[in-house]
């Protein structure tokens, strides 16, 4: 085997799309056997555009692309897969109602794979190879994200990929499961596969790969060692300038009781009780910060505070206004009739597109979601607006053509300002924010985080549902950690260790012993 | 492990561009060069099939169309109907809620305004029995509209399969009545109602409306307009709009979504009423089942070619009306049945269609082979 030919090599690739929007400029550069490589590059750099393109999503516009020093042209998935190329995307390409090796068998000749006992043979055998945890047997929709993704990376294996690359794989996994696929890539890289992996979390990019190669605005900048490079380096790579990369925490001024939840209980679609018992206090001019596993009740705490959530009998969510000492409760009001009582609530959801935004509706229209009743009788004031549209596109640099550009068009880290920017404008007294920075690269990241602080110093009382403890850690004053639906500790942001409340996350036991001492 | 790099083959000659920044003026273009390359392929199948002069028969069309003051009118009146029908689903469409009962709900709105006429006509001031007319037409489509409304709202039923059925059920209701009304006993034939009278009549004196289409046309016309406004200004259609792209975000905002679902759908149903109505009361002054002659279901289609804006509709159902008048000419012109109009009218529609493509991509040739380093 010739080790001085690169696995691929791509030379002067450019894509398009219309005519102002350039994804891709010149790029070149090379992945050799037997490495894993770190794609880096903020928000709308092309690094995903890049991938397709070897993946056979789409078509480079020009320049050309090698495997293993022959020129290639793929055109579609299939010439990618036939090329020992396979992709593992950051949305799961699987059929719900599908056992684990149906859907390793779908779009494959029955005549080359065999019956499926064979295909669940050789899924195992890909298992015990590389070290994973699979039942052939398994529906789709009975596995969590992490049996799910380790699926597609069985799949793509089995179609004989010796080329992997990786959307963001460790976006959708808790500390523990990114371990685990970790050293999962790193036997495969032992075998003599080549990996690529995108992602923006630089602690990760350090801890797995063997060179990092970033993307500028759709330019190459280039690659290095990864055992040359630290954070700050790579960080400054990929923005272009020095960044500073402490979070800062100002001090709380006039902490006064916001929100007092009391044994708060509700129940998820299925009946199952999401949240149990829960009680603590919000208070005004702090940032208080909530960790879990994903799905450990964060989503309806949120929800049920912002009257999306139906609470169950006994719980009780008492509000007080900024220098009153009048409470009014919560529970039992939905959205429009908290907002009537004067409750300045403001919410940026987990599902950015789903629920807080409308994808299809430009800036402007995005805007009139919370303002849309003010106006007139029967038709609704869209000056104000629209006023407010181009304030927070100059304000938080919002990159879009206009503010008519439908949402969904736009990067994520910018479609998440726009929901940030919207939430903040209206001086909500309470901000709750479900995983703000997901996906958004550093410098976005940092944008937010500056907001939330800014939020903080006016004495609007910051729930912050975090996933990142580093920066839950840096960021929140306190912490209150959610453990299968239960509240398993407060802990003071300026003292608390990261094993601290990891230990707290996954273990209820060590939540009563902390309680009790 | 050397893998054998498999060969791919040469770069495809042509690949598709999206396009984002179409100037206006560059997609109506685009769209007219459909048009009219639709009516040369047109040409191409008339010669092969028939023989005859392409020109003769696209003259024939036009002149079957709007050759005499009558037949404008007509082509007017056939406008305004499939119109008002199409502004009825509209709202509806734009909520994602799929109407496709119009029919039933225009069938609705004429048998209200026809009971009113018969029941009424000659013991009621003609005044009265107007007024009855329009209120009664306008309730019985909103009653048929909203009916599948409620059940989505509450129960979260599919509405295409309830609105369809309810068409059937509006279809049986008014086969039942034109026996029971019927003129000649048993006939099934209701002939002109109140033709001494005119009592329930909706018209203008014949000296200002020769034909009788003008205050259907007036009244159609006021509409699009206040639909026109409705949806791209006011709070309802605003709320329509958010109900439409995401039911979660509409809650989010606080949005009560059943209330809009319910309140759409009797606005959708009460238009098809007074499309009914209109039909009945202003033009037909008798009713059948096949009153609404299938613009419950044209109407569909005019709404989705216009993208869902109401005056666009004007230009989407005046092509249909037009194509459907100039059919019926050349099929008793020349001799060829209508099905020959209809595939005509179908290749016009699917160059229409097809065009959206050419405006939203662009297709790029293969550029010249670039030296490999």
């Amino acid at each position: 085997m010739d080790n001085k030919t690169p696995a691929i090599s791509m030379r002067n690739i450019t894509k398009a799309f219309g005519s102002k929007v350039v994804a891709n400029k010149n790029v070149s550069m090379d992945i050799e056997r037997g490495e894993i490589l770190a794609l880096l590059g903020e928000n709308g750099s092309g690094k995903t555009t890049l991938m397709n393109m070897l993946s056979g999503i789409y078509r480079q516009d020009s320049g050309q692309i090698f495997v293993d020093g022959t020129e290639v042209h793929i055109t579609c998935p299939k010439d990618a897969y036939e090329l020992g190329i396979g992709m593992i995307h950051q949305h799961f390409k699987l059929v719900d109602v599908l056992t684990a090796t149906e859907n390793v068998a779908l779009g494959m000749q029955k005549k080359t794979t065999g019956p499926n006992r064979e295909i669940a043979k050789a899924i195992t055998e890909i298992c015990d190879k590389y070290g994973f945890d699979i039942d052939p047997k398994m529906k789709v929709y009975n596995m969590t994200v992490s049996q799910k993704q380790t699926l597609e990376i069985v799949k793509t294996l089995y179609r004989g990929a010796n080329i992997l690359i990786l959307d963001e794989p460790t976006a959708v996994l808790t500390p523990q499961e990114t371990e685990k696929l970790f050293a999962v890539l790193r036997n495969m890289k032992a075998d003599g596969k080549s990996i690529i992996i995108i992602t923006h979390k630089l602690n990760e990019v350090l801890a797995i790969s063997d060179r990092v190669s970033i993307l500028r605005k759709g330019e190459y900048i280039g690659t290095v060692q990864t055992s040359e490079a630290t954070v700050q380096s790579l960080t400054e790579m990929m923005v272009g300038q020095k960044v500073e990369l402490d979070i800062e925490r100002p001090d709380i001024e006039n902490k006064e009781l916001r929100l007092s939840i009391e044994n708060l209980t509700c129940l998820d679609r299925y009946g199952v009780k999401a949240l149990d018992d829960v009680s603590f206090d919000v208070y005004g001019g702090e940032i208080l910060g909530i960790a879990g596993i994903s799905g450990s009740g964060q989503k309806q705490l949120l929800e049920a505070i912002a009257g999306l959530q139906k609470a169950e009998s006994g719980s009780s969510i008492k509000y007080y206004a900024p220098g009153e000492k009048k409470e009014s409760q919560l529970v039992g009001k939905n959205v429009s009739e908290i907002k009537r009582m004067g409750v300045a609530l403001s919410f940026v959801p987990e599902d950015r597109l789903g629920m807080g935004l409308v994808g299809a509706m430009g800036m402007a229209d995005n805007m009139m979601l919370r303002s849309y009743q003010k106006g007139g009788v029967i038709f609704t004031d869209r000056k104000t607006p629209r006023n407010l549209a181009t304030k927070i596109k100059d304000d938080l640099e919002v990159v879009t053509p206009n503010i008519s550009t439908p949402v969904r068009k736009l990067s994520g880290g910018n479609v998440q300002k726009v929901l940030v920017g919207r939430e903040i404008a209206s001086d909500p007294t309470v901000l709750m924010a479900a995983y703000a920075v997901r996906g958004l690269d550093i410098n976005t990241s940092y944008t937010i985080y500056h907001l939330l602080n800014e939020q903080k110093k006016k004495g609007t009382a910051v729930i912050y549902v975090g996933e990142d403890l580093d920066v839950l850690i840096a960021l929140c004053d306190r912490i209150a950690i959610l453990c299968g639906g239960k509240l398993n500790g407060v802990v003071d942001g300026r003292t608390a260790t990261k094993e601290e409340v990891g230990l707290l996350m996954t273990n209820i036991e060590a939540g009563r012993k902390e309680a009790e001492a | 492990m050397s893998t054998k790099v498999k060969e791919t083959g040469r770069e495809p000659l042509f690949h598709i561009v999206r396009r984002t920044d179409l100037p206006f003026w560059k997609s109506w273009l685009i769209r007219i060069a459909a048009v009219v390359a639709s009516l040369l392929i047109c040409a191409v199948i008339i010669v092969l099939v028939t023989g005859d002069n392409p020109i003769q028969i696209y003259a024939t069309m036009i002149k079957g169309a709007v050759g005499s003051p009558r037949r404008i009118w007509a082509l007017l009146q056939g406008v305004a109907m499939l119109l008002c029908v199409a502004l009825a689903v509209t709202p509806a469409f734009k909520m994602r809620f799929w109407n496709i009962g119009a029919e039933g709900q225009v069938l609705m709105g004429g048998m209200g305004a026809a009971a009113c006429m018969i029941l009424f006509g000659k013991t009621l001031p003609a005044p009265v029995v107007l007024l009855l007319v329009i209120v009664v037409s306008i309730l019985a489509g909103a009653l048929w509209g909203v009916i599948p409304a409620f059940f989505k709202a509450f129960w979260n039923t599919n509405e295409t399969l309830f609105t369809l059925m309810m068409n059937y059920i509006a279809i049986q209701i008014v086969s039942y009545f034109t026996y029971i009304w019927s003129s000649n006993k048993g006939n099934n034939v209701i002939n002109t109602i109140n033709a001494d009278t005119h009592v329930g009549w909706l018209e203008l004196p014949a000296s200002i409306d020769k034909y009788g289409y003008l205050l259907n046309i007036i009244i159609v016309a006021v509409l699009t307009v206040a639909m026109y406004f409705y949806l791209k200004y006011s709070k309802q259609g605003y709320e329509i709009s958010v109900v439409g792209e995401s039911e979660n975000t509409a809650k989010y905002a606080g949005i009560n979504v059943k209330k809009v679902i319910i309140r759409t759908m009797l606005i959708s149903g009460a238009l098809c009423g007074i499309a009914g109505m209109l039909l009945v009361s202003g033009t037909d002054h008798t009713i059948t089942p096949n009153t609404a002659a299938g613009r419950g279901f044209t109407a569909i289609m005019v709404s989705w070619l216009a993208k869902f804006n109401p005056l666009f509709m004007v230009l989407t159902s005046l092509l249909l009306v037009f194509m459907e008048k100039g059919a019926l000419e050349i099929s008793t012109v020349f001799g060829l049945n209508d099905s020959f109009a209809a595939i005509i009218t179908g290749i016009i529609i699917f160059f229409i269609i097809g065009s959206e493509f050419f405006i939203n991509y662009s297709i790029k040739k293969r550029q010249k082979e670039v030296e490999a380093k």
